[in-house]
């Protein structure tokens, strides 16, 4: 086996399965262990700084490779135009610094906050690490192989998919340059420990808050119900848990 | 009509000693655990003062309850869910653990290591959170008994209603006064935090309406902190997730006062069942700021209404919900004698805990630099009380000083009928007027006094069977188990392959 196997078809696989068991199981069995792990109650005012440009910058980032990997077309169609492709460029890339900055703010105010340090675990320095490896090479890619936009939608995606579809094709990202194949690598590598440690929360964001009412009464038992004498059945299932 | 019932509480201010032992016991059974120190779901504040955490009632700085919107209203803080999803990365209302206290502990060790020297040793006090050593600038009970009080007392956000010069008299020497404010969670009927928990965590339960958190749905995004106006929910910064008085509900379900009722020292603490309207909440909580108090008080329905009673039997409520309804001292203090206030109505929470406002009259006035303590009744009349009454309405009924000289009135209209029936040194006249002008009889004022002086456990606390029977369906359908397979199995005894 030779190593673009190991990684660009094993590390792959193997993430994704871990992911989805990883999450499922997490998120099935243990609920009190989901959390956003926020530290702002601890130290309120740098973590504006910190918080406000790193989640910001890193949704677009995500929604920017999403967009290219869902439709590649549509993509490669926007930059038929130069100064499309420069505006979503320099989009993306101004996000993507606004990334690393709140990264390093991030990892600037761990280390220096006493309170903070205090809640810091070893899964946060790993996760920082990654991140920081993801948000540079990133960069990186961005500056020394230019227009990333198009080549990933039109050389990258196709690996993706190849994933995603049971039938791997390595030959491309194979002969990538080394930066861009420690990006996939560094990427696969985020979500298959995205089970373990504190980045699980953006899988559990509330959307449901937009459409549920605002007040919320929870009933153990349907009280006009129970004292029914028609809807006693002996042996059906509760339905109250 | 949507019939529910609720355990509601009142508190007698009038009886606070303000000992603590109600946050104590609160304490040691509920918030005893790391990330939980700082917490005190129970907390008595002296007023005026600045309370826990520090300003707490200033709702331009933490944006708790909720604000007239038009006709409607909508959540102070996160004045929409798209506003609340969007600050979930970052909150701006947040209050800090700075604006509560850092929670510390002292090195005792030290006593015992420190080598021998002229001095004695010192225990250091010692930061719960890093382990560090930390200078003590803080606390959650900081300004007890007006204890530094041009820095805390002065800066209580109830004395904007006054002017400078009633101000000035509050704290006069000869004027000075305090009384005591037990708080927990209000359980209230429109709950912020509820309404501001994106992830649905918190809610309220339909038997007794005590809201509580579900931990395993609590994701930490932290909005309950900042909606609830009373600064009742809290955050627990070492599981990442957030708590709440819980009013003691394992023991409520056992037929037992909350942990801080049944340690009550003064006995001030009431709990009852109130039936309401359900269908009503939204109309209530959206009415003029005048009206609120009102408008509460109508939501509760007489238990003794025939009407009332059907419409809550056909809704499901128990026969011996009903009756603890009919015997609730909360009924009593709130509804039938008026005497009962909420905390901040003009935070549109509609709070379930009432307080009976404290009664402080002057016994004396400085005339000249001469102290002069005839008072032409006798006790004084409430008009010359030593807390301003703009302070109080402040504090119970958004501003209304009618109400709370209205309760006041009826307190010392009881203590002269209480004198004149016991010591019967008064003029007959006086007590007489006394009580028309209170608007009770003297059989009610023996009431009022009964249910304050004397009552024991069970006429302090109503509390109505939970029904374990049916509450095992809390926990699984009983008649699941009914013909299964021996011990320990829910199973079904189908026959095997």
């Amino acid at each position: 086996m030779n190593t673009s196997a190991i990684f660009f078809v094993a590390l792959p696989y193997t993430a994704l399965a871990t992911l989805i068991i990883g999450v499922l199981y997490r998120y099935i069995t243990l609920g009190f262990k989901l959390t956003s792990l926020s530290s702002q109650f601890l130290e309120g005012k740098v973590l504006f700084w910190g918080s406000q440009p790193f989640h910001w910058g890193i949704l677009v980032v995500f929604l920017g490779h999403v967009a290219a990997f869902a439709i590649p077309s549509t993509v490669l169609a926007w930059n038929g135009e130069p100064w499309r492709l420069i505006i979503l460029e320099v989009t993306l890339f101004a996000f993507a610094i606004a990334a690393l900055f709140g990264l390093v703010v991030f990892i600037y105010r761990r280390i220096t906050h006493s309170r903070i340090r205090s809640v810091t675990t070893k899964m946060d320095a790993v996760v920082y690490i990654l991140l920081l490896i993801q948000i540079v090479t990133g960069l990186g890619i961005a500056l020394l192989y230019n227009w990333g936009s198009s080549w990933f939608a039109s050389s990258v995606t196709p690996y993706l998919r190849s994933i995603f579809v049971f039938n791997p094709q390595v030959d491309t990202v194979a002969s990538m340059p080394f930066l861009v194949q420690l990006h996939i690598v560094t990427a696969f590598s985020i979500f298959g420990i995205l089970p373990f440690t504190r980045l699980i929360h953006f899988m559990v964001f509330p959307l449901n808050y937009v459409w549920r009412s605002y007040q919320v009464v929870v009933w153990n038992w349907n009280p006009k119900k129970i004292r029914a004498e028609s809807s006693y059945f002996p042996g059906k299932a509760s339905t109250n848990n | 009509m949507n019939i529910r019932s609720q355990i509601s509480m009142v508190f007698h201010l009038d009886k606070c000693i303000g000992c603590h032992t109600c946050s104590i016991a609160c304490k040691n059974i509920w918030t005893d655990r790391k990330g939980a120190e700082y917490m005190w779901w129970n907390n008595v504040e002296t007023k005026p003062g600045t309370g826990y955490p520090t300003k707490w009632e200033d709702q331009d700085v933490f944006k708790g309850g909720w604000e007239k919107n038009g006709g409607s209203i909508k959540p102070r803080g996160n004045t929409s869910k798209f506003n609340a999803l969007k600050n979930i990365t970052f909150n701006p209302h947040l209050p800090t653990m700075d604006d509560y206290y850092e929670p510390w502990t002292y090195r005792y060790s030290d006593l015992f290591d420190s080598p021998e020297g002229d001095d004695q040793p010192t225990a250091r006090p010692v930061s719960l959170v890093t382990g560090e050593n930390i200078d003590l600038k803080a606390g959650p009970n900081w300004d007890d008994d007006l204890g530094g009080s041009p820095d805390y007392a002065r800066q209580d956000v109830n004395l904007d209603k006054l002017s400078a010069q009633e101000q000035e008299a509050m704290f006069q020497l000869e004027r000075l006064t305090w009384f005591y404010l037990p708080r927990i969670c209000n359980h209230c009927l429109n709950p912020t935090c509820v309404a501001s928990c994106p992830s649905a965590a918190l809610y309220k339960r339909g038997e007794d309406g005590v809201v509580v958190l579900k931990q395993d749905r609590c994701r930490g995004w932290r909005m309950c902190v900042t909606a609830c106006p009373y600064k009742k929910t809290y955050y627990n910064w070492a599981t990442g997730k957030s708590e709440k008085c819980v009013l003691c509900y394992p023991r409520l379900e056992a037929g037992l006062a909350p942990a801080c009722f049944h340690s009550c020292v003064g006995r001030i603490r009431y709990l009852g069942v109130m039936l309401y309207d359900a269908d009503k909440i939204h109309a209530v909580a959206c009415s003029e700021e005048k009206d609120l108090v009102d408008r509460q008080l109508d939501i509760y329905l007489d238990p003794f209404d025939p009407n009332v009673i059907k419409e809550a039997t056909a809704n499901g409520i128990a026969d011996s919900t009903i009756t603890a309804a009919q015997q609730s001292p909360v009924y009593k203090f709130v509804k039938q004698w008026g005497l009962g206030l909420p905390l901040h109505p003009e935070f549109r929470t509609i709070p379930n805990l009432f307080y009976v406002p404290p009664l402080l009259p002057t016994m004396g006035s400085v005339t000249d630099g001469i102290y002069d303590t005839t008072t032409k009744s006798f006790w004084g009349g409430i008009e010359n009380s030593r807390q301003p009454m703009k302070y109080l309405a402040s504090l119970f009924t958004a501003g209304d000083t009618q109400k709370v000289e209205a309760a006041l009135k009826k307190l010392l209209a009881v203590k002269i009928h209480r004198r004149m029936e016991t010591v019967g040194d008064l003029p007959a006249a006086e007590v007489t007027s006394t009580l028309q002008e209170a608007d009770i009889d003297p059989r009610t004022a023996d009431e009022i006094f009964h249910l304050t002086a004397l009552a024991i456990n069970e006429e302090r606390f109503v509390i109505p069977p939970a029904h374990r029977e049916e509450a095992m369906e809390l926990v699984e359908a009983t008649d699941d188990r009914k013909g299964n397979i021996g011990f320990g199995f829910i199973e079904r005894p189908t026959r095997g392959l």
